[in-house]
């Protein structure tokens, strides 16, 4: 079944990220990015972040599944076409960041195998302060199956 | 590796040196799902992947991305904070595919006193099937 209009606006509960020191370096090693901005305060310090960051994708690793969505979403369906980062503050070692997933749009294309959905889902992340940090977007395409 | 003087300098149009990544192994994709927290099989088992009708276990898509992001922010030094970053995903990436990262400067532009730069971005196998296709906007200081 196709999804309509009546899940934009849906959102899961929020949760709670922790960004920790270790998760941070492996995750920077698994790229193979040695770029010292994520490890070494002396250079990170003299940056324009003034301080170590986390790697640019690393949003994408906060989460501990605890993003469940009021919704029933066939998964093998979901295509993940596009990702996007908008970044309004750095995120540090050692931020507890307020998560939380929305459904900010759903919209019809026609492709070659007839009617493709595209599904929104912005995780929005804010500090103690309440104030946005980060948004991790993705474009997910919800493929029709059978064909 | 790459060698940007000064991003002050960059205009429009102008391409940056590429980076080259080595090739994907498979213990980086176990590193990376590790790392990310994505065990999906199909980056780790090619049983998995063979059933569902591939050659063998497929890289993350988002392991593509965290390599543009490294060019990125290589391309960023000390001199810039990245505002926002996107990928498009592409073909698949295997393993022992060896992903070349390149970028070009689409504009270079002033919002309230304040300079960014964009750049398109491309990941791409040696063959020059796109993997990913994006864009970056640094924010200079």
């Amino acid at each position: 079944m196709d999804l309509d209009k009546s899940v934009i606006g849906l959102t899961s509960k929020e949760y709670v990220f922790d960004v920790e020191k270790r998760h941070v370096q492996t995750f920077a090693a698994a790229i193979g990015d040695k770029n010292p901005i994520y490890n070494n305060e002396d250079y990170a310090s003299k940056s324009a972040y003034e301080g170590l960051v986390v790697p640019p994708t690393f949003l994408i690793a906060m989460n501990n599944g605890d993003a469940e969505m009021p919704l029933d979403l066939d998964h093998r369906r979901m295509l993940h076409g596009e990702q996007e980062f908008i970044y309004h503050k750095p995120v540090r070692i050692g931020d507890r960041l307020i998560c939380q997933m929305k459904v900010s749009d759903l919209y019809d294309k026609e492709g070659k195998s007839g009617k493709m959905q595209f599904l929104k889902l912005d995780t929005e992340m804010k500090d103690a302060k309440g104030e946005l940090v980060c948004v991790s977007r993705m474009n997910i395409v919800y493929r029709s199956l059978g064909n | 590796m790459i060698t940007i003087s000064n991003l002050h300098e960059l205009s429009a149009g102008q391409k940056l040196e590429p980076l080259v990544k080595a090739p994907i192994s498979r213990v980086q994709l176990a590193q990376y799902a590790g790392a990310s927290g994505d065990f999906n099989p199909l980056h780790l088992d090619d049983d998995f992947a063979r059933k569902i009708g591939l050659g063998g276990a497929i890289a993350h898509g988002m392991l593509v991305m965290g390599f543009l992001g490294e060019y990125v922010m290589h391309v960023a030094a000390q001199q810039a904070i990245l505002k926002n970053f996107k990928m498009r995903f592409g073909k698949m990436t295997v393993l022992g595919d060896e992903i070349k990262c390149s970028g070009i400067v689409e504009k270079v532009y002033e919002v309230q006193g304040k300079r960014y730069i964009s750049l398109e971005l491309t990941a791409e196998k040696v063959s020059g099937e796109v993997v990913g296709s994006g864009s970056a906007v640094l924010q200079l200081t």
